[in-house]
């Protein structure tokens, strides 16, 4: 039977998904693939823009003015989202493991505080991380030497060579919360029944941990892997508000972020240019596409075998 | 059984005798020593608070205390309320609030019922080149909209919305609206069929379907979704920067950026302004913690 309402044109549809669909198409979808179109001009004068093909990215990965920044850019986001893989993930998953024990008091207290920082701007936690670490304050240096390392005491933030793995550090202290909620949320999923019959066997809590959860919590370790790709290679906030858009000292601190902002808005002598800040974001755009090509295609898929 | 329902029942059912033996360190498994556990969490904890306590901490304090014994809470001979004195001097800190929760709350708004209108057409209505549909708001959850700021400025520079509150909402809430869309068609799915068809045989138009039964269904989801949209509005820098750096415009986190750029020795002052610039997110996270946690993890066993 074919009612009047699904005769008539569906104008209730329209109404439902217009505004969504609109804005989120003028504000996002469009501007994105019109990044990616303006990539591929070039500004021959005021105003004026012309056909370009691929020369900028050509310029950007070949003319040293622009490689050399860019490919430090590159390396030092790719350390950094190191950093966080190899520091920040397996922290969290110690904690979800602890927190998720049966029966642990306080459960609920730890992962409420320990999440808190990751609500937190990111200029604000830099800023208190500054200040912590600032050899002018010392209180860093007079906790070091509290317990005898006074002499490891540096000024971190300030070193060429240390500038960047402590922001790394700071951004890790702060997002811990997440890889801990998603890791303790599939934890807690895991049935009871395995567990026990594990234990009823005489397994160790470790070989029970390493063995039977490890293995069922994968789907979530690429999750977070993922997550972490996506939000590192997009990171800018707190580089810019501890060092600026220069990410000094010497550039060591530079990530894709801050190239992207000097190149679109240009900084002491250069000019900014909205077509070569295009290239990088595009460049940027292709990084997260292919991390996120790599997590649906290779990761994803693979690790759905062992979903419970 | 679902995986649901076993957690719950074990859940209920407290811990088994195994385990209990496990962590009381039973004979043959490994003794799990709950001590260490706790030494291990309450450490992390402290090293998760121990920066903010400590800025909030000596933002309360004569300059002389927070360089003296910055370790030291303030007693009455160190308490001073100087810094807080000359940030509410010298800059527009009620302003920036002001600007902060404008572009906050309107995109919010915008985003839960735009995005709760079309979470639902998309899981209640059949028509052609709905899932490419769907799949096209989702693909903003995983691709950042801050890539296409070259863009953004320039549609807002052709709209005439540089430095003004509209170019911000309108931008958070093409950004918020991809992962709320997701979280909500999920729980629009699970209205039951009955109380719509219902709903229909006695008249009700579509739109009162939605506003007057669905929309009050999904309450819960609506204030989970609501704390996760929010967040990254309120701390959003490099928007701000880009669109509405003026000073009329500014928002808490440019502001206190630019105040502290500024004002980088005094550091009662700095102080004081990260104080500040802090309070309001730890406040709305007492308030919303279980709310918030709550959505994170069941979001992850889905």
């Amino acid at each position: 039977m074919v009612t009047d309402a699904q005769r008539r044109f569906p104008w209730h549809i329209i109404f439902f998904l217009g505004p969504a669909v609109l804005i989120y198409t003028v504000f996002s979808a469009w501007p994105l693939l019109d990044t990616l179109r303006l990539s591929l001009f070039t500004e021959t004068g005021p105003g004026t823009r012309a056909f370009y093909g691929v020369g900028n990215f050509i310029t950007l990965l070949t003319d040293p003015n622009w490689s050399v920044p860019f490919w430090n850019a590159l390396w030092n986001n790719t350390k950094f989202f190191l950093i966080h893989m190899l520091v920040q993930n397996p922290i969290g998953l110690l904690l979800a493991a602890l927190i998720s024990l049966r029966g642990l008091r306080g459960a609920k207290v730890y992962r409420t505080l320990i999440f808190l920082p990751t609500l937190l701007s990111v200029v604000i936690i830099g800023f208190i991380w500054q200040l912590i670490l600032s050899p002018l304050w010392g209180v860093s240096e007079g906790l070091l030497e509290a317990i005898g390392l006074g002499h490891l005491f540096d000024a971190w933030l300030g070193n060429e060579s240390s500038a960047l793995i402590t922001l790394a550090l700071i951004s890790v202290w702060q997002f811990v919360g997440i890889p801990l909620m998603l890791i303790y949320a599939s934890l807690i999923a895991v049935p009871d029944e395995l567990i026990e019959a594990a234990v009823v066997e005489g397994a160790s809590a470790w070989r029970i941990f390493w063995q039977i959860k490890l293995p069922l919590i994968l789907p979530t370790m690429g999750l977070v892997t993922i997550l972490t790709f996506v939000g590192n290679f997009n990171a800018f906030e707190l580089i810019y508000a501890v060092k600026g858009a220069l990410a000094g000292p010497n550039f060591s601190t530079d990530i894709l972020g801050t190239f992207f902002y000097r190149t679109f808005f240009g900084y002491q002598s250069q000019i900014g240019s909205a077509t070569m800040g295009a290239t990088v974001a595009s460049m940027m755009f292709f990084v997260i596409l292919c991390g996120v090509a790599a997590y649906f295609f290779v990761i994803q898929r693979r690790l759905q075998r062992y979903e419970m | 059984m679902t995986l649901k329902t076993t957690v719950n029942t074990a859940a209920r059912r407290g811990p088994s005798l195994a385990w209990r033996k496990l962590w009381q360190g039973g004979p043959d498994a490994k003794p799990l020593n709950a001590l260490a556990v706790h030494a291990v969490l309450l450490g992390y904890t402290l090293l998760a608070l121990a920066p903010i306590l400590l800025v909030i901490m000596n933002s309360f304090k004569s300059r002389r205390a927070i360089f003296n014994d910055p370790l030291a809470l303030p007693t009455v001979d160190s308490f001073s309320l100087v810094g807080y004195q000359r940030v509410l001097e010298r800059s527009d800190f009620g302003l920036y609030f002001g600007n902060s929760i404008l572009v906050t709350v309107i995109p919010l708004f915008l985003v839960l019922l735009f995005g709760a209108m079309c979470a639902w057409a998309l899981a209640e209505y059949r028509f052609r080149g709905s899932r490419l549909l769907a799949l096209y708001m989702a693909i903003g959850i995983m691709v950042p909209i801050r890539l296409g700021t070259v863009s953004i400025l320039e549609i807002m520079v052709a709209l005439n919305l540089v430095n003004t509150h509209m170019a911000l909402i309108l931008v958070y809430t093409a950004q918020g609206l991809p992962l709320a869309i997701f979280i909500l068609t999920e729980f629009m799915r699970q209205i039951p069929r009955d109380l719509k068809e219902a709903a229909r045989c006695d008249g009700a138009s579509e739109y009162r379907i939605f506003f007057q039964i669905a929309l009050p269904l999904i309450r819960p989801a609506i204030a989970t979704v609501a704390v996760f949209t929010m967040v990254p509005m309120w701390n959003d820098l490099w928007f701000p920067l880009i669109l509405a750096p003026g000073e009329k415009t500014q928002t808490i986190q440019l502001g206190v950026q630019q105040f502290i750029g500024q004002y980088a020795t005094d550091w009662n002052a700095v102080l004081s302004a990260l104080t500040l610039a802090v309070l309001p997110v730890l406040v709305l996270y007492v308030f919303f913690s279980q709310q918030l946690i709550r959505g994170l993890t069941a979001g992850a066993v889905k």
